[in-house]
């Protein structure tokens, strides 16, 4: 098996089994005389967005992870991932409009307005929605160079989650500060590798996989 | 005149039988619109994830009252607290009366409570985080004990502190709130019939997850002023700097009285989520006891005494 058809064939499938999991698990406790909990609402948001984020940060380690790894191929898995956390970001969305708002949408205004972690929040999805809908094919090539400069708004976007996710906290941020953390070694990673000097082959590379399609 | 023991929810609360009946006209009573048809769509989940149905106010399974708890203390995990809380002993336990009155002393719970009834009141509960649930508790009402210390006419206000135990409660070796914790209550609000010192629920001890063997049940005001595991009960003059007023000031007022038109700056107070419901409904003006405890703030700014 080549490198290529064991990443496409081995490592992608576990990925993809990998990020269905959260989702699985809360149809199961859904559906399947599991139980979710005291505040159901509260537990599907929270597992959905820290899914989201735990995938975002997926994203970005696969770039870092070619590089250490000499595994060009597993570029094959960023598209997917980018998916699946927009999935769960958008039923992290769908959960606040209709349970937490009723579908109100003059509520839902007004809550975007005066709080700052709604309105963070939903920047970071309007982003991931963006990214997603230029994810095809199609978009990398008709878009070219404009495409790598719209999918470094990820950086923004998982900047924004975090923060989103932090301020749910009260007053306890010692997980959103792992995530914080976690997000910083993978920023600080690109900027020595760019205050290195060298040609950024990883976007560049990227687009010519992605375009490639798969 | 005063009642002395004022019906915990009151009957003009409970659901009429005939809305009762009609599901339909409650929803849209209750103004719920687009939703409220995605909700009957929704596959009924067992009791616990039932919607928001018409009977407003069942009391909350005793496995969520004692499975979902905001003690800082033990976790902030609400749902580890109950694990982490169950070796944690309540006997003996002493408290220590003291501060502006005539008889401080330190007395032994048993003694603090004797001759006491312990009375049933089943109390909405409104966390300032926005979801509630409806607890049976039982307990005596504060007024009772605290006159038994005669306090002076220097007491304005009640400080109330739960024991500092290290040891035993792993969540104080963080720093995340300044511990011991420590609440308080104007002396007319400590006064008041509706407020309680809680030593059960459901009938049974309450167990340490709850705030065993000692916690005070302000039921109009959000739930952390309800201190838990007391050990010392202060009479003073000043008004106390309650530990989440000290903790964030701009978010966490002394009063912290249940307010659906003052939002806690990051989030808003106008709707709350009952637990084990799917959607929000709307959060009562001093949670439900407006008619019973509202004279008591009469000309007080409330957005500025949050």
């Amino acid at each position: 098996m080549s490198r290529l058809q064991w990443v496409t064939r081995v490592v992608k499938p576990a990925a993809f089994l990998g990020a269905s999991i959260p989702l699985l698990d809360l149809l199961r406790e859904a559906f399947l005389g599991g139980d979710l909990g005291p505040d159901p609402v509260r537990h599907i948001q929270h597992v959905t967005g820290i899914a989201c984020l735990a995938l975002l940060l997926a994203t970005l380690t696969i770039t870092p992870l070619r590089r250490y790894l000499h595994l060009g191929q597993l570029i094959k898995l960023r598209r997917m991932l980018g998916l699946w956390a927009f999935t769960y970001a958008s039923l992290h969305f769908l959960t606040y409009l209709i349970f937490d708002q009723s579908l109100d949408v003059s509520r839902i205004m007004a809550d975007t307005v005066k709080h700052p972690r709604i309105y963070v929040g939903f920047a970071a999805f309007l982003i991931l929605l963006a990214l997603a809908l230029t994810s095809t094919d199609a978009s990398v090539r008709r878009l070219g160079k404009r495409w790598v400069t719209l999918h470094r708004w990820i950086y923004l976007a998982v900047l924004f989650g975090i923060i989103h996710f932090a301020m749910v906290q009260k007053l306890d941020y010692r997980i959103p500060l792992v995530w914080g953390a976690g997000f910083l070694v993978l920023m600080l990673s690109r900027i020595r590798r760019r205050a290195s000097q060298r040609p950024p082959p990883v976007a560049a590379h990227g687009v010519v996989s992605a375009a490639s399609g798969d | 005149m005063l009642i002395r023991r004022p019906d915990d929810i009151r009957p003009d609360e409970i659901t009429p039988e005939k809305l009762f009946w009609s599901r339909r006209e409650f929803l849209v009573a209750a103004g719920v619109s687009g939703a409220g048809l995605a909700a009957m769509s929704l596959p009924d989940l067992g009791p616990r994830f039932r919607r928001s149905g018409p009977d407003p106010d069942t009391p909350t399974p005793y496995d969520t009252v004692t499975g979902y708890n905001n003690y800082y203390e033990f976790s902030t995990d609400k749902e580890e607290v109950r694990t982490l809380a169950a070796g944690f002993h309540t006997k003996p336990w002493t408290v220590r009366v003291e501060g502006e009155c005539a008889k401080p002393a330190t007395v032994d719970l048993d003694v603090l409570l004797k001759g006491l009834t312990v009375e049933d009141r089943t109390y909405r509960h409104r966390c300032v985080e926005a979801w509630s649930m409806v607890v049976p508790w039982n307990g005596v009402p504060l007024a009772e004990v605290l006159k038994r210390f005669e306090p002076t006419s220097k007491a304005k206000y009640v400080e109330f502190t739960t024991v500092l135990d290290p040891k035993d409660m792993p969540g104080q070796n963080y720093p995340i709130l300044p511990w011991p914790y420590l609440e308080g209550l104007r002396m007319d609000e400590a006064m008041h019939p509706l407020t309680l010192l809680v030593t059960g629920i459901y009938g049974k001890p309450a167990p340490p997850q709850n705030g065993a063997p000692l916690r005070l049940v302000v039921p109009w005001k959000y739930g952390f002023k309800g201190a838990k595991s007391i050990v010392r009960i202060r009479f003073v003059e000043q008004q106390p700097v309650n530990t989440w007023q000290r903790a964030a000031s701009n978010e966490y007022g002394f009063y912290a009285n249940v307010n659906p038109t003052v939002d806690h700056p990051r989030w808003s107070q106008a709707r709350e989520r009952r637990l084990g419901e799917f959607f929000r409904r709307p959060t009562l003006m001093f949670n439900g006891y407006a008619d019973q405890v509202a004279s008591m703030y009469a000309g007080m700014d409330l957005r500025a005494n949050f």
